[in-house]
């Protein structure tokens, strides 16, 4: 039973649940449920603005019988039985994999963000409309009756069609549409396809400081070890600091293989960073894979949005690692339709495969109409690749005026941005701001209490970096905080002013 | 090509032995040590490649002589076992040459590894450009991928779209959802663009809420859209969810067969180990329609399936594919037995609005006790004729919730926004019209009905023995008697009888070898309609004993049916009297 109660406090707030244990044993009640009970009120009081809870408990006195029954329903001298309650716990516990991977910075700051009156820069989603022709393709889909059913599990054919084509131009090489292609619940889906089927327990794999956030629980999941290397900045004394002033050292990148390591994950162009890995970056990691043996996770949902000056390079395409790659591509970021969550994976058959192995025993077939829409749309853009009208060539080109206008503007408040050459976000170090966090909790590195704060007093929202690294390294980036620049101008101009008023009174 | 045929390579080396200083080595320095080699020698050795002149030494094989293979393969004589399935995994080697390998290799326990020397200097690129796969030492899929790359799915509808056929084998309708839930969608992506991006990771809000409310009426519970419900990509996804957060390396599961396939590799990729227990057919009096309510778990043998590891049983009500809608009864039977030995329940009820013959879907956790301990997943594919959309959800108490959510947060995080907004919009619309005529769900199971009739009465016209189906989107039928009647259909030995028949029944016009021209029987050719064999949904070991019954879809419309009636007839006509 003790045992039992201690799993469950490694998952919640410890010191209240403590506390609580022995009143609630001693009314007959399953610790766990009082737990519950408990957590749901201290929410409560604390998002109260919550729109689901809104109004629903008005009769918080925890401990009345009468609550219980409304919750669960069934008489509380049912919870009574000691043997019950004993047993209770253990089996209703969760699997092993998940142990420990229950805390997520977007749940918790996209709570936060939801009040209307915040001005958003966090949670990396347009609020620029997609373009026409995208909606337009999606609406005449929505027309076609027999589009509402299922479609072929690994990807509806007119889309790996549109894929293969696409891409056939970038690997300058055949893609086989239904051997080499898997279409997925958003690149989100892609990675946990990937880790899944290739990542096995007692393997390790090598991550790059800071990453998309979903890159430890995911490999923690599969029941490998996680092995990081920081990118680490040049100093840039009075120049602008770059993106690409973050560098991997090959020495220290060489360190982290050996023969148990399977795979390592590259995100290019770099979230939260914005780097955009160069050809000789590249081909260090690629040498690096090929001598160790080791796979690839390529994560290029940003393939597009490189800006002015910079190139993205695909690693699949360097000599030796097709072979050994698997590269995921995002609908939701090439069209700014996050929310048809449409991902793909590319790569070599014998890859593929696995992963698709994974995909028909978790979600089977994707939502049939965003796949045929996404096919149309595609199709019009692979006509005119090369034409500035061209999505993939027109929003970069608009990112990049919204980027610039973030940089210019973090500047004139005194912060020094890494100007990204590709993504749509930008970190600051927002330490210089000095702002008075000494309300916070402390029990949190200074990005997470800072934003909590700015969302609070100055309503406005952003993501911290420390969310982004493991938990030794979350001190190297807590100074930074990072913001998301694919936003309307009125959005900009909204947070434009918010930054430029709270400066103000410092000067 | 060993492996790709399921074995399990062993090698032994071709050592050279030593030359004096200056001398010329030779191939034929290259020799078996006998004791080696005899060691390699087990029960499961099926097959020795020798390659004589040997590429690329260049030996001639006169050391190992016949008198020498043939003690060695006569004290272990090979014989064939389904247990040879090699489990490892080596890429890259020269076809045919490894077995007898002139160079040392590496080895890691049970992991045979891929030629080191000779490829390494070969270098990767002539590896690649031969095999077009990757040369690595490592195993390359997940162990947890064992055994589920077989999908019984893909070959039966790769086998329909071959041919021209009536299609009564995957379980979508081929009709239009209704008005309303086609009207909500057209609106949700042409309205407001801001649909187009992420909505909150757990579901759309008014979809939770909409869920909560109805579904918390039908339960006798006060449902927190927050923690007591989450959507999901299908039930599929919830299916998968709920698996991951709860079933761990070695737990059991308990699963009714026959059941839906998925049940099963989802458990086994969660480590667990799936233990069955079949619904068993009452036998019925001679011409009388078989019914799924006839078929009934035997309550001590159900019993006798829990013990201590048991983590969770699977409920799916009304069952697909029989169409068996549990009775009061026998829920209360399963749900006493989870609380006796402390066992979750995941109730799969996707079908729980086509239910037929008045009769009554009762999901397991409005009974006494199971609420905290049930988790209860439905489908708007199938509530609303929209499998496409892939939506799902499951509800259930929070502290079983908490962890289906930190699985969805590391997996998929969000499902598609605008399929939830129609969703949501055709829920609040149903809410308004419940229990009245001009409900959807009340409307469809009334068509369904007409329809499951119209195929039962069809089916029997050409000799087969339906199932009478009290619910879901399928019935099964009996096709003993062609069992009976024409028993050799093509296929491979092992391959259970039903697999054949639909088989049979799905190619137009197969072209029969010579020697086969009799196992027709002098019956007419096939009339190219699909179905699904019904052994997909058991166990290995139980399919021997369940391979006499097919399903048929019948959510499908007017057209279809009067297709297939036209199949039937033909075929019937063909048959004679």
């Amino acid at each position: 039973m003790i045992l039992a109660q201690r799993r469950l406090c490694s998952l919640g707030s410890r010191t209240e649940f403590l506390k609580t244990i022995y009143s609630s044993k001693l009314l007959g009640f399953s610790t766990s449920a009082f737990w519950r009970l408990k957590a749901k009120d201290q929410r409560l009081s604390r998002v109260s603005s919550s729109q689901g809870l809104r109004g629903r408990i008005c009769s918080t006195s925890l401990l009345s019988s009468g609550h219980f029954v409304a919750v669960f329903g069934i008489p509380w001298f049912v919870f009574a039985s000691s043997k019950f309650l004993r047993k209770m716990s253990l089996k209703f516990k969760n699997s092993k994999r998940i142990e420990g991977l229950d805390r997520n910075v977007w749940i918790e700051f996209t709570k936060l963000a939801a009040d209307p009156s915040v001005v958003n820069l966090g949670q990396g989603l347009p609020d620029i409309s997609p373009p026409s022709y995208v909606k337009e393709e999606l609406s005449k889909v929505a027309l076609i009756d027999s589009l509402n059913q299922y479609t072929r599990g690994f990807g509806h054919p007119p889309l790996v069609k549109a894929l293969s084509s696409l891409y056939e131009k970038f690997y300058q090489k055949e893609i086989n549409p239904n051997k080499e292609i898997l279409v997925t619940v958003g690149a989100y889906g892609s990675l946990f396809n990937a880790i899944q089927g290739l990542i096995d327990e007692g393997d390790e794999v090598i991550i790059m400081i800071p990453f998309y956030d979903c890159y430890e629980p995911m490999v923690r999941m599969a029941g490998a070890t996680p092995v990081f290397i920081p990118l680490r900045s040049k100093p840039v004394d009075g120049k602008k600091w770059s993106s690409s002033d973050w560098t991997l050292d090959p020495q220290e990148l060489e360190s982290k293989f050996n023969s148990k390591t399977k795979a390592i994950i590259l995100n290019t162009p770099h979230n939260p960073i914005g780097k955009v890995y160069t050809k000789e970056e590249l081909q260090v990691i690629a040498d690096l894979c090929i001598k160790y043996d080791t796979l690839c996770i390529s994560d290029e949902v940003y393939e597009w949005l490189v800006y002015t000056g910079n190139k993205h390079l695909k690693i699949a395409t360097f000599p030796g690692m097709w072979e050994r790659t698997v590269t995921i591509g995002s609908a939701g970021k090439t069209f700014s339709v996050t929310g048809w969550k449409l991902g793909w994976t590319i790569g070599p058959n014998h890859l593929i495969k696995h992963l698709q192995t994974v995909q028909q025993n978790t979600v089977y077939t994707c939502a049939t109409p965003l796949q045929e829409a996404l096919a149309q749309a595609l199709w019009i853009d692979i006509k005119r690749m090369d034409d500035p009208e061209c999505y993939f060539n027109s929003l970069p080109k608009e990112l990049e005026v919204k980027r610039d206008r973030m940089v210019r503007l973090l500047e004139s408040v005194g912060l020094k941005p890494i100007v990204p050459d590709g993504g749509y976000f930008i970190i600051a170090d927002v330490s210089l701001l000095d702002a008075d966090l000494s309300d916070m909790k402390n029990d949190e590195p200074y990005d997470y209490k800072f934003v909590k704060w700015m969302t609070k007093n100055k309503k406005l929202s952003a993501i911290p970096v420390s969310a982004f690294c493991n938990s030794e390294s979350k001190p190297q980036f807590e100074k930074f905080v990072r913001f998301c620049f694919i936003k309307k101008d009125s959005t900009l101009d909204a947070a434009e002013e918010i930054i430029k008023a709270w400066s103000k009174p410092k000067s | 090509m060993t492996l790709m045929a399921g074995g399990h390579p062993v090698f032994v080396s071709l050592k050279p032995s030593p030359t004096q200083d200056g001398e010329l080595d030779s191939s034929s320095n290259w020799r078996l040590d006998p004791t080696e080699l005899a060691s390699k020698f087990t029960s499961r050795t099926k097959a020795l490649v020798l390659n004589t002149p040997n590429n690329p030494l260049g030996k001639v094989c006169c050391q190992l002589s016949p008198q020498h293979l043939s003690r060695s393969l006569s004290r272990h004589p090979p014989h064939i076992t389904a247990q040879t399935v090699c489990r490892t995994q080596v890429l890259s080697f020269w076809p045919g040459v490894l077995f007898l390998s002139p160079l040392p290799l590496r080895r890691s326990q049970q992991r045979p590894v891929a030629l080191g020397g000779m490829f390494r200097k070969a270098g990767a690129s002539l590896t690649r450009c031969l095999h077009h796969s990757l040369t690595m030492s490592k195993r390359l899929p997940a162990r947890r991928l064992d055994g589920l790359e077989y999908n019984p799915w893909v070959e039966f509808i790769d086998l329909s779209k071959e041919y021209e056929t009536v299609n009564l084998g995957q379980g979508f309708p081929n009709f239009p959802p209704p008005d309303f839930a086609v009207e909500a969608f057209q609106q949700a992506v042409s309205g407001d663009f801001m649909l187009n991006q992420y909505t909150m990771a757990f579901g759309y809000p008014p979809l939770t809420k909409i869920l909560a409310s109805f579904f918390g009426k039908l339960l006798g519970q006060e449902l927190d859209p927050l923690e007591n419900v989450l959507v999901t990509v299908g039930a599929y996804g919830a299916l998968f969810t709920a698996f991951q957060a709860l079933v761990d390396e070695g737990d059991e599961v308990i699963i009714i067969e026959p059941f839906f396939d998925c049940y099963e590799p989802m458990t086994l990729m969660a480590g667990g180990r799936p233990v069955f227990v079949s619904l068993k057919p009452s036998p019925t009096q001679d011409g009388e329609l078989d019914s799924s309510s006839n078929w009934r778990l035997d309550p001590t043998e159900l019993a006798s399936k829990f013990t201590s590891r048991t983590k969770a049983l699977v409920l799916n009500t009304p069952n697909n594919p029989l169409g068996k809608v549990f009775s009061k009864a026998e829920l209360e039977l399963v749900a006493r037995l989870c609380q006796q030995h402390d066992v979750l329940c995941i109730a799969d009820e996707v079908y729980q609005w086509l239910v037929y013959d008045g009769l009554q879907h009762i999901s397991i956790a409005s009974l006494p006790g199971m609420w905290a301990r049930t988790l209860t997943i439905g489908s708007a594919g199938k509530t609303f004729s929209a499998t496409g959309w892939k939506v799902g959800w499951v509800l259930g108490p929070d502290h079983i919730m908490r962890h289906l959510r930190t699985v969805h947060q590391n997996s998929i995080f969000h499902c598609p926004t605008q399929s939830q907004v129609a969703v949501a919009k055709s829920f609040e619309r149903e809410q308004l019209h419940m229990g009245q005529p001009s409900s959807y769900f009340v409307q469809l199971p009334k068509a369904m009905q007409r329809n499951r009739d119209h195929m039962t009465h069809s089916l029997q016209s050409v000799g087969l023995k339906p199932v009478l189906s009290q619910g879901s989107y399928f019935l099964i039928a009996d096709i003993s008697d062609f069992k009976s009647k024409m028993p050799d259909l093509p296929g491979a030995a092992e391959e259970p009888y039903d697999r054949r028949f639909v088989k049979w029944m799905i190619k137009n016009k197969p072209r029969l070898p010579d020697h086969r021209a009799e196992w027709t029987h002098g019956l007419p050719p096939p009339q190219g309609l699909v179905a699904i064999p019904v052994s997909i949904f058991y166990s290995v070991p139980h399919q021997k004993d369940f391979d006499h019954y097919i399903r048929f879809c019948f959510v499908k419309d007017e057209a279809t049916l009067q297709a297939m009636d036209k199949k039937l007839q033909k075929w019937k006509a063909e048959l004679g009297p």
